[in-house]
């Protein structure tokens, strides 16, 4: 195939010469920065971005003078592989976002194509979907918060929380058969139904969990050390922040409680007690407050519905949308034809243009959907809530010392997977 | 999306008619949310309208993206550039699209909100669409040499793979249409 790539056919496409070779100028930039600056690079590859993703600062002394983010070595284009997948295909795709958490993507995919659609699932999926997706936060915040503390020089409360992780990722496993990459739901419902013995998984956690919260909290709330390096550090207020594009508990940080969960409610939100946190002044340490409350009222949203799982079926009983039962469609002709044609044809969502929000851990995440009938959609857009606020970043590290920078980076939870989509 | 107030949404509408009498400007509704479409020139005052108008107080921009209509629309109106307001005032969400052609440019809204900076320059990046006035109208998510852009609908889904780096090509400059899978 040369396609585009043919010099007659390049029209329209701009070529190399184009553009400047950013790079390029940058090391040549660096021979003629004044004196007393160096200019030095965190990552691509480096224990502290946490994921590839570059910066290449300017000091002095340990003075950070300019922070030029450089993003792109995860893009794997994900948009554009979209047109090409019918919608259940697409939801492995949402997996590898925010690998940390992604159950929570599926569900707000699988959740954007259901309203498109006009479908409401089951209640037990409904149900399950809410609990899943409360979990997958914890399991995010787990590693923002725990992480922070490491990169701040506080290694053990990251080990406290890592195990309750692991018994997520455990009950993730047992549901899904993947523990990373989930693809957890399906449009209609759920992949499969939940396992014997799942809510006293559940339960167990939320037993356990909230002592070695406590726990950890009394590490670091009021720990001398981790507020001179935390508090005040990366502050943005909340009109900057909008100003942004800021969602999710970097927003709330800034004391502006907004939570598509409570604003534009979706599954069984509009049905639980939960509070939303928020902070005063935006900073990494605030940040830290926002998320580790967020856990808890996660634990209680769950503790609300895991006694109150409903029973009936686990997804819509249409085969025009959901698989049959592996039984019916080995015995039978017209479950045969319809999984053969869910297979292949996927789910017909009707034409036109739509966009659904759900609350991811970063923040908002946004699916804006164009479908001209077809198998596959038309054109996907991702609203990654990553690549919104990780602009702000030289905003919030210049002037600040180098190792605040790393506390910052930490702190706003940037996923390289989510950023660059 | 859930939650939007429909009654609010007449109001606006009747509100915006009445204020952009200009040619080129209509507001409808579609699944719940007014979609309104623009001329790419009205552009940045509609947005500074939308932003500070007390009635319309959309403050915040939540999305920016674009759509490539090649093959279903003619060629003078291939890209619709996407814009997502909200309004944290109201909770209400409203679109607005500007319809270009290929080669023509769209004023940037990155001095009305900080954060289309980057969003401009990732549809920059995957569909050529230039900003006008944007501060640095780079590729953000490609490398920089790379040729093409890949969100356009002719753009092919296989092409020259992983043979296709920065490295290689600072070296060897690629000769046309070889080395494809």
């Amino acid at each position: 195939m040369t396609g585009i790539y043919s010099e007659d056919k390049r029209s329209g496409h701009n070529t190399p010469a184009d553009y400047s070779v950013n790079l390029k100028n940058l090391m040549e930039g660096a021979r003629h920065l004044p004196g007393g600056v160096m200019r030095i690079n965190i990552g691509p590859s480096h224990p502290a971005t946490h994921g590839i993703l570059q910066n290449i600062i300017d000091l002095d002394g340990e003075t950070v003078l300019k922070a030029v983010p450089v993003i792109g070595f995860v893009h794997r284009t994900f948009e554009k592989m979209a047109e090409s997948y019918t919608y259940n295909q697409f939801l492995n795709c949402t997996d590898r976002m925010n690998y940390v958490s992604a159950p929570m993507n599926n569900i707000a995919w699988t959740n954007a194509v259901e309203e498109m659609m006009g479908l409401t699932i089951p209640p037990r999926a409904q149900v399950v979907r809410t609990i899943i997706n409360e979990l997958s936060r914890i399991t995010d915040h787990i590693i923002c918060n725990g992480v922070l503390g490491v990169d701040v020089g506080a290694y053990t409360g990251l080990f406290y929380l890592y195990h309750y992780r692991e018994l997520i990722t455990n009950i993730q496993e047992k549901m899904t058969g993947a523990r990373l990459t989930t693809t957890f739901t399906r449009v209609g419902g759920l992949e499969m139904d939940i396992y014997d013995g799942f809510a006293d998984d559940v339960k167990e956690i939320i037993r356990s969990f909230p002592k070695i919260l406590k726990d950890f909290e009394g590490l670091f709330i009021h720990n001398r050390i981790f507020i001179d390096r935390t508090k005040g550090v990366g502050a943005i207020d909340t009109a900057t922040a909008l100003s942004y594009g800021y969602t999710g508990p970097n927003l709330r940080a800034t004391g502006y409680d907004y939570d598509v969960r409570k604003a534009y409610p979706y599954l069984v939100y509009d049905q639980v007690d939960f509070d939303i946190p928020v902070g005063v002044d935006g900073s990494a340490y605030d940040r830290f407050l926002v998320r580790n409350e967020e856990m808890h009222q996660s634990l209680r949203i769950i503790e609300q519905l895991i006694d109150n799982i409903p029973d009936g079926p686990f997804q819509l009983d249409d085969y025009h949308i959901t698989l049959p039962p592996k039984m019916d469609v080995y015995t039978k002709m017209e479950e045969l034809i319809y999984h053969f044609k869910i297979i292949m044809d996927g789910v017909i969502v009707p034409e036109g243009e739509f966009y659904s929000a759900a609350e991811v851990a970063n923040g908002e995440i946004g699916f804006h959907i164009v479908s001209d009938g077809g198998k596959s959609p038309y054109r996907v857009h991702v609203r990654r809530p990553c690549f919104w606020y990780y602009q702000s970043f030289p905003e919030l590290v210049e002037g600040g010392m180098l190792s605040d920078l790393i506390a910052v980076m930490s702190s706003l939870n940037v996923i390289a997977g989510e950023l660059d989509g | 999306m859930r939650g939007l107030n429909s009654v609010l949404n007449i109001e606006l509408k009747n509100h915006l008619v009445k204020m952009f009498p200009v040619r080129g400007f209509t507001v409808e509704e579609n699944r719940g949310i007014l979609v309104i479409q623009a001329d790419a020139s009205d552009l940045v005052n509609l947005m500074n309208f939308l932003k500070t108008d007390p009635l319309c107080d959309f403050n915040v921009l939540i999305d920016l993206t674009a759509v490539d209509y090649l093959h279903k629309r003619t060629q003078d109106k291939r890209f619709d550039v996407v814009y997502m307001l909200w309004s944290t005032a109201t909770m209400q969400r409203i679109r607005v699209k500007v319809t270009v052609a290929e080669g023509l440019e769209v004023p940037t809204v990155s001095g009305i909100w900080k954060g289309a900076n980057w969003p401009e320059r990732e549809v920059f990046d995957l569909f050529g669409i230039v900003f006008s006035g944007h501060p640095v109208m780079e590729r953000i998510v490609m490398p920089e040499n790379f040729r093409g852009h890949p969100l356009r609908k002719d753009f092919p889904l296989e092409g020259r793979g992983e043979e296709y780096l920065i490295e290689s090509i600072m070296i060897h400059p690629p000769d046309s249409g070889s080395g494809s899978k």
